[in-house]
This record gives C-alpha cells, sequence and structure tokens, in this order.
C-alpha cells in the first residue's frame, strides 16, 4: 500500500537527488552545451574526483567535500590541458566530431581501467560525522548525507550562474556558446576562452565526485550508470542554460525516486533513459532551448 | 596478371579458413577463433553507419544482446534451428535500429549517438525485469545435439559465424560501391549540400541503422549456444559497445577491409592478452589503441598503407 507519506518521502528524496544531479551535469551542460564538446568522458572523471576524496579521507581523515574543493584547480589543469590537445586534435580539421566522440570514449575507458587496476572492483566509502544522521520534519525523515551534497550542489550551480551572467569572463564564455565566429572577428581570442570554459567544467567534476562518494559507496565503473542521466537532464534543461539543468535535474530526480517507491527499484535506471529519448522525439531543443 | 574482382578475396578467404579450421584438432582455438569472426561481423556492422554515413553507433552491445535474448526466447518456447534463431535475432534488431533511427536521425549525430548510449542501459534494464529470461541471474541454454559432419557443436558455431562474417564483408562491400554508399559519403561529409543535391539522406540513414541493427543481431543470435550461459551483464558486456568503434577506428573506416583488419588485430591482440595477462587489461590496451589512432592515424591501417602506396607512387625520377 504506498501510503501518502511514502510518496511525501519520495518527492523530497527526489528533490534532494535532483540537486545533485544539477552539480554532476553543470559540466556537461557547460561543454556539451555551451562549447559544443561531446565529453563523454565526464562521468568518468567524477568518479576520479570520488576516488581522490577516498584516498585523502582514508590516509589522513580529511572531509572529502573540502578535500575535491582543494583538489578542483588541480582538475581545472587537467580539463585545460585535455582542451588544448583536443582542440590541437580534433577541431582543426573540421572533420572533428565524430574523431572527438571517439577520443572521449576511449578516455573514459582508460580512467576506468586505471582506476579498476588501481582499486578493485570493491565498492570504497568515506567517514565522516554526517553520514548516517538524519534531520527528521514532521513526517520526512531527510538523511543528512543528501542533504550536506544538496546544499553544496545548490552553491555550486547558483555560483556558477552569477559567474556566467555577472562577470567580465563569465560573460565571454556564453558569449562564445552565442556565436564563436561573431566573436573572433572582434579579435577575441575564443580558443584562450573555451579552454577556460572547459577547464571550469572539469573542476566541477571533481566537486560532484566529492558529493557522490558522500551519497554512496563508488566503484570505478560506476560512471556509466551517470553518463545517459546527465546527457537526459542536460539535453531535458535545453543544452547550454543553466537554469534549465536544475529544473530538469529536479524533475529527472523525482521521477527517479517515485519509480523505485511505486515499482522497484532495479526499474530507475531506465527513467534517465526514457526521459531523453522522448525529449529528442517531442521536443530537442529541451525545456529552456532557444 | 589479371585482376580478380576484389568480391572474389573475401570467399577465397573464408573457404581457405574453413579448410584450416578442418583441420584443428585444438578446440580452444575454435573458440578463440569463432571470437574474432564474430568482431568481424560487429565491425562490419558498425561500420556502415559510423564509417560510411558518420554516424556513431555506441550501442552495438544492445543490438548484439537483442540477438543473444531473441535466441533465449525461441530456446524456451521450443528448439528452433540455428537459422530461424539468427534470422529472427537480425529482424527484431534491425527493427529496433528502424525505430531508434527515426527517432533521432533528424536530429544532430551527437544526439544519434547519445540515444544509442541511453538504448543499452534501457534495455539492459528490461532484460534485468523480464523473468522469462532470467533476469538478473541469467539463464542457461542447452546447446543442440552435434550437427553430423562436425567434430563438435563447436566447430558448428565457428561455421555459422564464419558464414555470418563473410556476409557482413560482402553486404558492407556492395554497400560501399552501390549508390547508397556513394550517399551515404555525401552525408559524412556534408549533410546538408548532400540534401540539395537530392540526396534522400534520412531514407539512406534509416536504410543504414537497419542493416547495421541486423547485422550485430545476427552476430549475437549464435552467442548463447556459445556460451552455454546468458546473464545480462555478457549481453550487454561494455566490451561490445568499445571494440566495435575501436576496430574500424583502427583498421580504417573508408574501406570494408578496414573493419576487418582491425577486427582481427584487436581481437587476437585481446584473446594473447586475456590468456597471458589479465581480462582487465584488454580493455586499456583497445581505449589506447584507440586514441592514439584516432590522434595519429586518424584512417587507420588502411589509411597508413595507401600513404606509403601514395609516397612510392609520386617519388620523382621513377
Amino acid at each position: 500500500m504506498v501510503t501518502f507519506n511514502l510518496l511525501l518521502n519520495a518527492v523530497v528524496t527526489g528533490i534532494l537527488l535532483g540537486g545533485f544531479y544539477a552539480a554532476v551535469t553543470i559540466g556537461i551542460t557547460i561543454a556539451f552545451g555551451m562549447l559544443d564538446i561531446v565529453n563523454i568522458a565526464h562521468p568518468a572523471f567524477i568518479i576520479m574526483g570520488s576516488f581522490i576524496a577516498y584516498i585523502v579521507n582514508r590516509t589522513f581523515g580529511v572531509d572529502p567535500i573540502l578535500t575535491v574543493i582543494v583538489a578542483s584547480p588541480l582538475f581545472f589543469l587537467l580539463g585545460v590541458a585535455i582542451f588544448s590537445f583536443y582542440h590541437a586534435a580534433f577541431e582543426g580539421s573540421g572533420k572533428g566530431s565524430l574523431r572527438g566522440l571517439a577520443f572521449f570514449f576511449g578516455m573514459l575507458f582508460v580512467i576506468e581501467v586505471t582506476l579498476l587496476l588501481a582499486f578493485g572492483v570493491d565498492y570504497r566509502l568515506v567517514q565522516t560525522s554526517y553520514i548516517g544522521p538524519n534531520v527528521g520534519f514532521e513526517h520526512v525523515d531527510l538523511p543528512l548525507r543528501m542533504v550536506i551534497p544538496f546544499v553544496g550542489s545548490i552553491a555550486l550551480v547558483s555560483g556558477l550562474h552569477i559567474f556566467f551572467g555577472h562577470t567580465f569572463v563569465g560573460r565571454a564564455i556564453m558569449a562564445v556558446a552565442q556565436d564563436e565566429f561573431a566573436l573572433s572577428l572582434m579579435a577575441v581570442d575564443t580558443v584562450a576562452i573555451r579552454q577556460l570554459a572547459f577547464g571550469i567544467a572539469i573542476a566541477t567534476a571533481a566537486i560532484a565526485g566529492g558529493f557522490l562518494i558522500v551519497i554512496q559507496p563508488v566503484d570505478p565503473s560506476l560512471g556509466r550508470e551517470y553518463i545517459g542521466r546527465v546527457f537526459a537532464i542536460c539535453v531535458l534543461g535545453g543544452m547550454g542554460s543553466i537554469p534549465g539543468t536544475v529544473i530538469a535535474a529536479f524533475i529527472l530526480g523525482v521521477v527517479e525516486t517515485i519509480t523505485s517507491t511505486l515499482v522497484g527499484p532495479s526499474w530507475a535506471p531506465a527513467v534517465s533513459f526514457a526521459t531523453l529519448l522522448l525529449t529528442l522525439a517531442v521536443r530537442p531543443s529541451g525545456i529552456m532551448g532557444r | 596478371m589479371r585482376r580478380f574482382p576484389s568480391w572474389v578475396w573475401p570467399i577465397a578467404v573464408a573457404v581457405f579458413t574453413l579448410a584450416v579450421s578442418r583441420l584443428v584438432e585444438n578446440e580452444y582455438y575454435m573458440f578463440a577463433g569463432y571470437v574474432v569472426l564474430q568482431y568481424i561481423v560487429l565491425a562490419s556492422a558498425w561500420n556502415i553507419l559510423g564509417g560510411y554515413a558518420g554516424y556513431v553507433n555506441f550501442g552495438s552491445a544492445a543490438f548484439f544482446a537483442i540477438g543473444a535474448y531473441g535466441t533465449v526466447v525461441l530456446d524456451k518456447l521450443g528448439e528452433p534451428p540455428l537459422v530461424v534463431a539468427i534470422l529472427f535475432g537480425g529482424i527484431v534488431a534491425s527493427l529496433v535500429g528502424l525505430v531508434t533511427a527515426y527517432l533521432t536521425l533528424r536530429l544532430r549525430g551527437v544526439f544519434f549517438a547519445i540515444a544509442t548510449l541511453a538504448l543499452a542501459i534501457v534495455l539492459q534494464t528490461l532484460v534485468m525485469n523480464w523473468e522469462f529470461v532470467g533476469g538478473p541471474l541469467g539463464v542457461y541454454t542447452t546447446r543442440p545435439d552435434s550437427i553430423t559432419g562436425f567434430p563438435g557443436y563447436v566447430n558448428y558455431l565457428f561455421v555459422v559465424m564464419l558464414v555470418l562474417a563473410l556476409i557482413s564483408v560482402l553486404v558492407a562491400r556492395a554497400i560501399e560501391l552501390s549508390f547508397v554508399g556513394r550517399g551515404l559519403a555525401a552525408i559524412r561529409d556534408n549533410e546538408l549540400a548532400a540534401e540539395c543535391c537530392g540526396v534522400p539522406t534520412f531514407r539512406l540513414k534509416v536504410l543504414a541503422a537497419m542493416l547495421s541493427g541486423g547485422l550485430m543481431g545476427m552476430a549475437g543470435a549464435p552467442f548463447p549456444y556459445y556460451i552455454t550461459y546468458l546473464d545480462p551483464n555478457s549481453a550487454f558486456s561494455i566490451a561490445y559497445g568499445i571494440n566495435s568503434i575501436a576496430m574500424p577506428l583502427v583498421g580504417g573506416m573508408s574501406h570494408w577491409i578496414g573493419p576487418v583488419i582491425g577486427a582481427v588485430l584487436l581481437a587476437v591482440v585481446q584473446q594473447v592478452a586475456t590468456v597471458t595477462i589479465s581480462s582487465e587489461l584488454n580493455l586499456m590496451i583497445v581505449g589506447v589503441l584507440l586514441i592514439s589512432f584516432i590522434t595519429l592515424a586518424p584512417n587507420g591501417v588502411v589509411g597508413l598503407f595507401e600513404r606509403y602506396r601514395q609516397q612510392r607512387h609520386w617519388r620523382p625520377g621513377k
């Protein structure tokens, strides 16, 4: 029997999960939506972030979220390096899209297998004070391990939204997303701007990885489950739109938890893909698409 | 010397392989050879859409698994002849290819790629929840009795896969040389221009997606009898997805022989690596080869060979 209480709990959990999904997807929104770089290896970078949080937490006992915030500049540099390589190898020739796609696909495997060889197939988890206890309202129990990543995710996404709307560099990135060619006619170094933006996208992967390992135990191949999810959210949200990404992430989170509550958890993975196919078939420009 | 038409060569090689296989005593070589042939089918099938038209399919595993689970369903209902199972798998997989293509091929190519990635996971979830075919626990399939004229059932499967490989190579070659192949190449180079010149781009893409998916389904159909125990993780193994992309890229996507070269090369390397090192390292090797080929030799082995031939041809003073 499905009670109102159960449904309410599912919706609230879904919203918490949705907030986290927004943080996971934001890097794709920047890379794929704004820069047109189909980085399908993004979830693999997120798992990499999780494992960094795991190692530091296990050896020094440092908080995982603090760790990844410190580690994110390193991911930024990694992103800049990958972009330079990607740009030099694939973007000049004009026929780059297929090969660029295959490049990231190969990268996904290299990262995954490296982690697999280094850590094995076991699930890894971290220990902090906020994993375990719940905060309760009248009828709703909120696990703190979901609330903290939710708050962090919303802070990350809002911060980026303000950055893109109100700073000079952020608006330059938005301008590149809108019309790179026109910008290059005004003597702007669009490659440098895109490099910076891709660095930011990969840096968000580190932070999302920290949240991920707080929410659930992580194994090297977990990233695959997120590939479809992040692209579903990105497309549903309207590609390059940050508010659209957040709305789509909430929708997907709620639909997923309701499906697991009503039908069973084994059906949850199909939700995001059904959403994606439906969006592509009915409204490919997404909720906030132009 | 008189030149043979190029379709003679695949047939000659297949007949030669068949003759050699009759002399091999050790069953392991049959097992390993089956995998190599299976990858020739998958790589050639992938190349019809990916190489000729430039539309990347990440969901080869989905089409392969449709064929494999199609056989499981038929096997539960009664014992079908293998040919029926293969045709069934091929038809169902090409119908799935049709639907996916119809939904996404009007959009940019990237969306098709993402949708195929999604397709693999949707189908895996469906199979996981479908008790009739064993759900997450998997299902045992008993091999039919040995076929007369073959020393063992594996030898029979090897020959079946050899025929399938020959068919897919010939189909890929026929497409490449016909108006379909020229239309697909026009789509790859510039879809808008092709459309303006009167190439029926959408219909050609759908046709290519159906053929490609159908051949992958046919490759999967004998699989349950090959491993005798099928579970979702082995049927939807990510190895099929990456290999069927890496093999044409490594071999060369512009010519029908490219996927064959890539499949033989990579599958043999992986078989050797599995025996001597570890099976996890396999995917690593494929990933590294994939990245190095697309950056250093974008046209694969075929491209390297053609460059060498051209250089020799153009050398001044000759």
